[in-house]
């Protein structure tokens, strides 16, 4: 039987933390642990969840839990994977949780290895789109347009220059056993995938977009709706990759206006309807390519 | 026991064998490599069980050995020069974390310019980040060095990663007839790692956390002591040592005819042979001459450097290495032990060896005789510049 | 485990540990002073659905009863739960 509300591990593992009110990426940890169960052995690079969890003596984190180098997410996952099945314990589930930041930039080269390697761990990018525990710097998850405070929209410059780099295909052109895409605002289909993972053999990848109220400018009770807004305006999208193909989970049947979605948050209060159109028409070409091989 | 004739790579391989690590992640350098294509050997043949991990960086390399330390398995990498400072990152966080990895480091010179061959720039420079540091003479010591580690490492007041330092080609790769001992003694040597700090499925932990201003200078406190703890461990478990195998260490430095020397000379690591030979030739001149060979960087050999040099009349410091815009780091340390001990004697300091150049015979005996005129200097060995005070001429 | 408050706080040399490791899910402080409003479920409304509790990003509202409540000492006041309540059963009050 799916996951879901009832049916879910009612024990909190990620309590007390201090993450900001309305934390998207607080929601993708506390969820994925509970499906996960009381064996989770999580890490949590130098990011936000890390920041918030683990203060001495402010310890949120009911499961092992340890802080890994902001680059070394994967490889210390590794690390306890191979250190407990070197002691013959095999009940457990190594999985990481890494912010935009600290997958796409900083802690790629050692989530390809351990991909490579076909490490039998459970990799989860929550993706708030920049670095938000440092101030909202731009990262290459950042979207085109998106103002941070290293891309201040002005009159030369408006935002980011540059689109948001694709994780999932690039994790997905490892032949890794299995990646996922999915959104805090459809948070069964995350379980489920979740779910999913933990059942694999070999590396897992997960990569869930998680909004920042204080990233990108909206309240902090918008957090779950501009969630669903992404993926029902196209910009973001629900998919899986298994044995070697890719598959749609969810198609709207009619996209959600992407500028309503934009115009929400201040981050995008700078573009203009040409900038828009830009952005809408990267997102129909993006759909294109799903259509045309994704299944 | 069975003799072999051994590089000290293969020998530290051998050694780190016995030694029985769970987990062995590494990343290729010269000269390191001969140690971990060994253990892969090992493993693949059945006679190491260990899990191999094939990491992508020296990064990953030490921070997958802190993963497997954290859940309580022993952990082993190895690693020279650019890698050493690509994983910098994860020294002090080894440490910090008080994981016992052992971590072998062909010691090799630094770029820029880019040069294979050995010095102890690489490690010398690492010697702040709290990790306690040895430094072998031979292929025999190597060995020991490698078993020996692991004990003193992982022993419960110390918890405190190892690195064991090999000069890079003059020791990695020179060959010398070596004991190996048995599977049996070593493990009566050596007891499997058991540890409180670590993350297990029946006792949960949060590991690694942050701690602020209230808390932050007792934690590095405790890394400190665990460090200095080291000092005792290392004598116990070369008594141990010495018990079962029958060869005797002695503990952080090595004295060679220091206790009646006028003029001593101290060194580290595989040019110690080389001086203990003038040393014993300047004797039979009739020259009181000694040498104080230091074993461990780290914990710092305070007392001992003290206690042999205190009835000198000069000594001198031959390094391969040089903190810039100053002077060799262990001259610094060694000066700060005498100043301490309130010793007053002119000390000098040589440095020598970097990028693999050779060190004579002829300039060691130099050294001595320089010694005799008892000056306080710092000079680069064989570079043709003359130089007296504390600055170095040779710099334009 | 769920991580729960502690009476003590550990200080001095004695009591912080000798390594950066210590017991999991060891709370020493509440996030209720976060708050400028707080959640009030109307319980006769509630129908149990547990939407709220799905969605909180703190898991601070769990099932009691076959209804959500709240557990004030974590609870930040965000109004997620009040917005993804179907039925209107979450009201958000000024805190006083």
């Amino acid at each position: 039987m799916a996951v879901n509300a009832k049916t879910l591990n009612e024990t909190e593992f990620f309590y007390g933390h201090k993450a900001c009110a309305g934390c998207g990426g607080s929601l993708a940890v506390r969820i994925a642990l509970k499906v996960l169960g009381e064996n989770a052995v999580a890490v949590l690079p130098a990011g936000c969840m890390s920041a918030v969890g683990f203060n001495f003596p402010q310890l949120c984190f009911g499961n092992n839990a340890i802080i890994s180098t902001f680059a070394g997410t994967a490889s210390m996952l590794t690390g306890i994977e191979a250190g407990l099945r070197a002691q013959g314990i095999t009940d457990f589930h190594a999985v990481g949780f890494a912010g935009d930041g600290g997958t796409a930039d900083i802690g790629l080269q050692a989530l390809s290895g351990a991909i490579d390697r076909n490490d039998d761990i459970l990799y989860i990018c929550y993706d708030n789109e920049a670095y938000m525990n440092t101030g909202i710097q731009k990262s290459s998850l950042t979207p085109f347009g998106a103002k941070t405070t290293t891309t201040p929209a002005g009159k030369n410059i408006r935002g980011n220059l540059r689109p948001k780099k694709n994780m999932f295909e690039i994790v997905a052109a490892h032949g890794i056993p299995y990646a996922a895409t999915a959104s805090v605002g459809y948070i069964n289909d995350f379980m489920r995938k979740v779910e999913k993972a933990k059942q694999i053999k070999g590396t897992k990848y997960i990569h869930i977009l998680a909004p920042c109220p204080t990233g990108w400018g909206i309240k902090t009770d918008d957090t779950i709706e501009i969630a669903k807004e992404v993926v029902d305006c196209g910009l973001w999208y629900l998919a899986e990759y298994e044995n070697g193909e890719f598959k749609l989970n969810y198609k709207p049947e009619e996209f959600s206006s992407v500028g309503d979605y934009l115009k929400k948050q201040s981050r995008f209060r700078h573009l203009t309807d040409e900038d828009i159109k830009v952005i809408q028409s990267s997102r129909d070409a993006k759909w294109e390519f799903i259509h045309r091989n994704f299944k | 026991m069975a003799k072999r004739f051994l590089s000290g790579n293969e020998a530290f391989a051998l050694g780190v064998r016995l030694a029985r690590p769970q987990v062995i992640s590494a990343y290729p350098i010269t000269p390191q490599t001969i140690v971990v294509e060994k253990l892969s050997e090992y493993v693949e043949d059945g006679s190491l069980k260990a899990e191999f991990i094939h990491v992508e960086s020296e990064h990953s390399a030490l921070s997958c050995a802190m993963g497997a330390s954290s859940v309580g398995a022993r952990a082993f990498t190895a690693t020279s020069s650019q890698g050493l400072l690509y994983m910098t990152e994860c020294l002090p966080y080894a440490a910090g974390g008080r994981f016992p990895i052992v971590m072998m480091n062909a010691n090799r010179s630094t770029a820029l310019p880019w040069n294979i061959y050995g010095d102890q720039r690489d490690s010398v420079s690492q010697l702040d980040s709290g990790w306690i540091q040895a430094y072998a003479e031979n292929a025999q010591e190597a060995l020991d060095i490698a078993l020996m580690s692991f004990y003193i490492a992982e022993h419960p007041i110390v918890s405190t990663p190892f690195m064991a330092n090999l000069d890079g080609f003059v020791l990695t790769h020179t060959y010398e007839v070596a004991d190996v001992p048995t599977i049996e003694q070593a493990d009566e040597f050596l007891p499997p790692y058991r540890t409180k700090n670590k993350m297990s499925l029946s006792e949960p932990k949060n590991l690694a956390f942050s701690a602020g201003p209230e808390s932050n200078t007792i934690f590095k406190l405790k890394e400190h002591l665990g460090v200095l703890n080291a000092r005792t461990v290392i004598s116990e478990a070369e008594q141990r040592f010495g018990k079962i195998f029958g060869r005797h260490y002695t503990g952080l430095t090595e004295s060679y005819r220091t206790e009646d020397a006028d003029y001593i000379l101290i060194t580290l690591g595989s040019i110690s042979g080389l001086v203990r030979e003038i040393t014993d030739k300047l004797r039979a001149e009739g020259k009181k001459a000694g040498l104080l060979r230091i074993r461990y960087l780290r914990p710092f050999p305070n007392e001992e450097i003290a206690a042999a040099i205190r009835n000198a009349k000069a000594a001198a410091v031959l390094e391969k290495d040089i903190s810039f815009g100053n002077e060799g780091t262990v001259y610094t340390n060694v000066n700060s032990a005498l100043q301490k001990a309130g010793i007053n004697i002119p000390t000098s300091d040589y440095i020598g060896g970097l990028g693999g150049k050779n060190i004579s015979a002829e300039e060691i005996e130099g050294i001595f005789a320089e010694l005799e005129e008892e000056k306080r200097t710092v000079k680069f060995l064989g570079t043709g510049g003359e130089e007296s005070g504390s600055q170095c001429k040779n710099a334009q | 485990m769920k991580p729960y408050l502690r009476d003590k706080i550990p200080a001095g040399f004695d009591e912080i540990p000798d390594t950066p490791s210590y017991e999991a899910g060891y709370l020493v402080t509440k996030n209720s002073g976060w708050r400028n409003v707080r959640p009030v479920i109307d319980t006769k409304k509630c129908i149990g659905c547990l939407n709220c509790y799905l969605y909180c990003p703190d898991g601070v509202i769990f099932r009691s009863n076959h209804k959500a409540a709240i557990d004030y000492d974590f609870c930040k006041g965000c109004g997620i739960c009040k917005k993804i309540c179907r039925i209107g059963a979450i009201k958000m009050e000024a805190e006083k």
